[in-house]
């Protein structure tokens, strides 16, 4: 398989519900009540309940690691938008792509991730760096 | 109001020893949907190289989280929780997290900026193993809009 500049990964399509929020608020520990308590989202002037910026991070990542191209050197984003997850059995709907942004001088992989919810990005610069791990 | 520049380079004590447990990696896999055998199977990811099971990359988030939370509620820095939001996260993987590993967190305040009303306080948070093989290096930028402005 031949990594270019522009070679594009496999995205990736994610319905995030209530119940998603909840057990990685357990596997996370981020027990923080906008994640799970609609009263409370409200009153902190929240549209509702949103998903972690870190679950949106974590399953947005999946799209860089599912494609095997190497062993991860790093990863960073911004969080931007929040992904609002109503409460039904639907959840939020959030679409991931990603692909090759560059490949550095030493010959690492940066690869540049979108995340959309709502027809809105809700990560900002989210990139990871791959080292390659076969030449060729 | 502006945070005390004079955070910038406090280094807290490290954070109790914490040891990675399979169940735990198994835990935050499924929550993340990562079917990924080398975070699942010993056998598997001891056919990839490694000793058990690897954390997915965002695994430190656990550590990460307990020490910023440590950090903020600091009441000499006099941050206001309720108005904070995590705006940024970055990772640098310096060799795998894997079951077994007992990791100790060393986090430090690396930068405090006041813009547009708003603070902007990075923390960085070195993960290490307790024989020093270094794992992680965590950096979040937590910003606390300004109190007036949000009013």
């Amino acid at each position: 398989m031949s990594v270019h500049k522009g070679f594009e990964l496999e995205p990736l399509e994610v319905r995030l519900t209530r119940a998603d929020l909840v057990r990685y608020a357990g596997a996370s520990l981020d027990f923080n009540p906008i994640h799970w308590n609609g009263r409370f989202a409200g009153e902190v002037g929240l549209p509702d309940v949103i998903a972690h910026g870190m679950l949106t991070m974590a399953v947005a990542g999946r799209v860089v690691t599912q494609a095997e191209l190497g062993a991860l050197v790093s990863y960073t984003a911004r969080f931007t938008r929040p992904v609002v997850v109503p409460d039904d059995d639907k959840g939020a709907l959030v679409e991931l792509s990603a692909k090759v942004g560059a490949v550095l001088d030493n010959g690492d992989l940066r690869v540049d991730i979108t995340a959309r919810f709502d027809g809105k990005t809700v990560l900002g610069r989210a990139q990871a760096v791959v080292r390659p791990t076969e030449a060729g | 109001m502006a945070l005390d520049q004079s955070f910038v380079g406090r280094t807290y004590p490290p954070a109790p020893v914490y040891e990675v447990g399979r169940a735990k990696i198994l835990e935050f896999v499924e929550a993340i949907g990562d079917t990924n055998p080398v975070h699942r199977d010993p056998a598997a990811a001891r056919a990839a190289g490694h000793p058990d099971v690897t954390a997915p990359p965002t695994f430190t988030t656990i550590m990460n989280l307990n020490l910023i939370n440590t950090i903020v509620t600091d009441p000499k820095l006099g941050l206001d929780y309720s108005r904070m939001v995590h705006g940024d996260q970055s990772f640098e993987y310096h060799s795998p997290v894997v079951a077994g590993d007992r990791l100790v967190t060393t986090a430090s305040i690396e930068a405090i900026m006041h813009r547009a009303g708003n603070d902007f306080i990075t923390l960085r948070a070195e993960i290490a193993t307790v024989d020093g093989a270094p794992r992680v290096t965590a950096r979040a930028q937590l910003v606390v809009r300004d109190a007036e402005a949000a009013g």
